[in-house]
């Protein structure tokens, strides 16, 4: 069927105002589809609710020196850590070449800062630290107080974290991620 | 369906349903009358077996969700209640847990069968795709159903899998918080899971209608892997195969009976009765049994390759090692059908298997020191089976003389002449149902 009202173009043949119309109509009814689709993928995303606790304002006034508190932020845990000067000598000690990830992941700091000490810790004050308390490696909660570099250690197949959270040995890839933190006053900060 | 039909509508009625929806015809003509080699042997069973599965998952899966809530404040105590207090409910729930151990266990078995005898060789390689979308749909469903407990082996478990989508470029993370509906597992998850946990059975239920059609358009194979002929090959599917199907699947259910009233939850890990806490890791965290020779698999990757991350890698090569069955048909280049005439494959066969067990056992141990060397050497065997024996083996292999048909084999096996044509005729049901497989 070559007749004129085909919508198969011949090679050499122009273009018809039909073969315009088909195909102006399929491409407005595949944008029409796509728009409807949408509603259904995204209720997949996270609700207003949970986006309301997208961030979480805690009072770290009666966190002892050389305590670990654990807080729930967007349902992961959260290490804030006081830290003692002798924690941040030793932490600062080290040097960038010991460390398996060089890289700061610090949410509030330039992405590509290197993973001193003075860039993990918070950055209105250095005897805060601020973990998001997932092992990078498949998830699990670490243990505070443990593992061969005094900071944290995860059971799971065996991450080795020191005091600034910095991996040092084991399977996980990157540091504990610093989450974006603020200080609202001496006593209490906002996470997230 | 491929064969011609043989059903007669036995009143007035029937006759009248007939030429208007000819369900009696089909049914008749699918499980009654199926002309069915004769020499199917018990691994021919496993098809009936799969089915009764199904059927079981499925209704003790609706009477658990009438009794379950499916909310991270209520849903570990609405297990236990369903263990305490529902009526038969201890029943019903551990039916429905090692209903899923005893399907996978049938689920293996069916698929090594087809490896074994060739069943996924032309024409059957549409029948056999459908099988890897089954069992695909099958671990989905499993481990959608594992989080509902919410057990801590329910959260962790959950939550190393969908890490795992963390690990894809680029829209990893934003995919991880989609498939989870948060920025961890939570009640949002509980709730999806739970309603796909449900859908699924039901799309599997489809594609199982497919799969069976695909069976009757070619017939099935046979552990001869010659093509039926003619009539003397076969015999009706009823009351043949009936009968053998019935003895196989009691057997199979004392199996699970052993299980669901002596030893319910040797199958399972204690640390799943404690209930789901997101701020303490259990320190060993496993799949159910069924999972382990993936999960091997995925953490057997513990190095980067070029611009892949490890754990991108463990992914890749996790889901390839289930997506390289698709590609089965097209990899193995033998045209003899059956392991029993193949001397050389036959052998890897065996070695494949000893493969995945070790692979099964390996996921089972922790990650470290020379269990993580053992489950490279094991991920990398499974692998070259595929790759490397597979189309390697098709061109260098002597095969075994094939038999000429199936009844001749079968009457070569019973200590008649291969010429005795005539009495072997129409059913020789002695091969059917009594000769047990002495070659395989
Ligand atoms: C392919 C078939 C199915 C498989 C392989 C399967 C597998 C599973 C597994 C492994 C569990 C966790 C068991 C435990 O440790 O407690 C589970 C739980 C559950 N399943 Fe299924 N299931 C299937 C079909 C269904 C269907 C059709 C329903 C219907 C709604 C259903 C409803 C449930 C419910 C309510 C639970 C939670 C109660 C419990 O944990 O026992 N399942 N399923
Ligand atoms: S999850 Fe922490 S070491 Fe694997």
């Amino acid at each position: 069927m070559a007749d004129a009202n085909s919508a198969v173009t011949e090679a050499g043949e122009e273009p018809t105002r039909r073969d315009f119309l088909y195909v102006a109509t399929g491409a407005f009814a595949a944008v029409g589809g796509a728009f409807a689709v949408w509603p259904l993928v995204d209720q997949m995303n996270p609700d207003a609710s949970t986006r309301a606790l997208a961030s979480t304002e805690v009072d770290i006034s009666n966190v002892a020196e050389g305590q670990v508190v654990t807080i729930m932020w967007r349902g992961k845990p959260i290490f804030i850590r006081h830290r003692t000067p002798a924690e941040i000598e030793e932490s600062k000690a080290v040097t960038l070449d010991e460390l398996p990830d060089p890289i700061a992941r610090n949410a509030n700091i330039d992405p590509a800062a290197d993973a001193e000490d003075i860039n993990r810790a918070a950055s209105d004050s250095e005897k805060w630290l601020v973990l998001v308390g997932v092992c990078t490696h498949l998830g699990c909660v670490p243990l505070t107080n443990q593992g061969d570099f005094g900071g944290w250690f995860c059971p799971c197949h065996g991450s080795h974290y020191d005091v600034a959270g910095r991996i040092r040995r084991g399977p996980a890839p990157e540091n504990l991620p610093v989450p974006p933190l603020e200080f609202l006053s001496d006593t209490r900060i906002r996470i997230g | 369906m491929a064969h011609e039909s043989t059903y007669q509508p036995s009143n007035g009625f029937a006759k009248w349903m007939d030429d208007r929806l000819p369900l009696m015809r089909v049914a008749h003509d699918t499980a009654i009358n199926f002309p069915t080699p004769k020499n199917l042997n018990y691994w021919y069973t496993f098809g009936g077996i799969l089915t009764f599965c199904l059927a079981v998952q499925i209704v003790t899966g609706i009477i658990l969700a009438m009794h379950y809530t499916a909310h991270v404040d209520l849903a570990f105590a609405s297990v236990e209640k369903i263990m305490r207090d529902v009526n038969y409910g201890w029943l019903l729930r551990y039916v429905h847990s090692n209903g899923a151990s005893m399907f996978f266990l049938a689920v293996y078995l069916h698929m090594f069968r087809g490896l074994y005898y060739g069943s996924y060789k032309a024409p059957r390689e549409v029948l056999w795709i459908l099988g890897v979308i089954i069992y695909l749909l099958m671990t989905a469903t499993a481990f959608l159903g594992y989080l509902l407990p919410w057990g801590q082996m329910s959260l962790w478990g959950a939550n190393v899998i969908t890490a795992l989508f963390g690990a894809i470029p680029l829209v990893g993370e934003p995919l991880q918080t989609w498939l989870v509906g948060g920025f961890a597992i939570d009640n949002a998850t509980l709730n999806r899971f739970f309603s796909l946990h449900y859908l699924f059975p039901f799309m599997i239920a489809g594609v199982v209608f497919l799969h069976i059609w695909a069976l009757h358009v070619p017939g099935n194979n046979n552990p001869t892997g010659v093509e039926v002929k003619d009539k003397q090959d076969t015999v009706p599917f009823h009351p043949y195969y009936t009968m053998k199907d019935a003895f196989a699947l009691t057997i199979f259910a004392i199996l699970f009976a052993y299980f669901v009233f002596y030893d319910p939850n040797v199958l399972g890990h204690a640390v799943n009765y404690v209930e789901a806490n997101p701020l303490v890791t259990p320190s060993h965290i496993v799949p159910e049994w069924y999972l382990l020779p993936f999960y091997a698999i995925l953490r057997a990757i513990t190095f980067d390759i070029g611009p892949i991350s490890a754990k991108l890698g463990g992914v890749i090569a996790m889901f390839a090692a289930i997506a390289i069955l698709f590609f089965l048909p097209w990899l193995d280049t033998s045209k003899v059908k059956s392991a029993r005439y193949r001397p050389l494959y036959k052998q890897f066969f065996w070695i494949f298997v000893g493969v995945c067990l070790v692979l099964g056992w390996l996921g089972g141990q922790p990650a470290e020191g020379g269990y993580v060397l053992a489950a490279q050497i094991f991920t990398a065997a499974y692998f070259a089976f595929f790759l490397i024996v597979m189309p390697v083996l098709g061109l260098i292999e002597t095969p075994k003389p094939v038999p000429t048909s199936i009844s001749d084999a079968v009457l070569a096996e019973n200590g008649r002449s291969h010429s005795d044509g005539s009495s072997g005729g129409g059913g020789a049901p002695a091969g059917a149902t009594a000769a047990p497989d002495r070659n395989a």
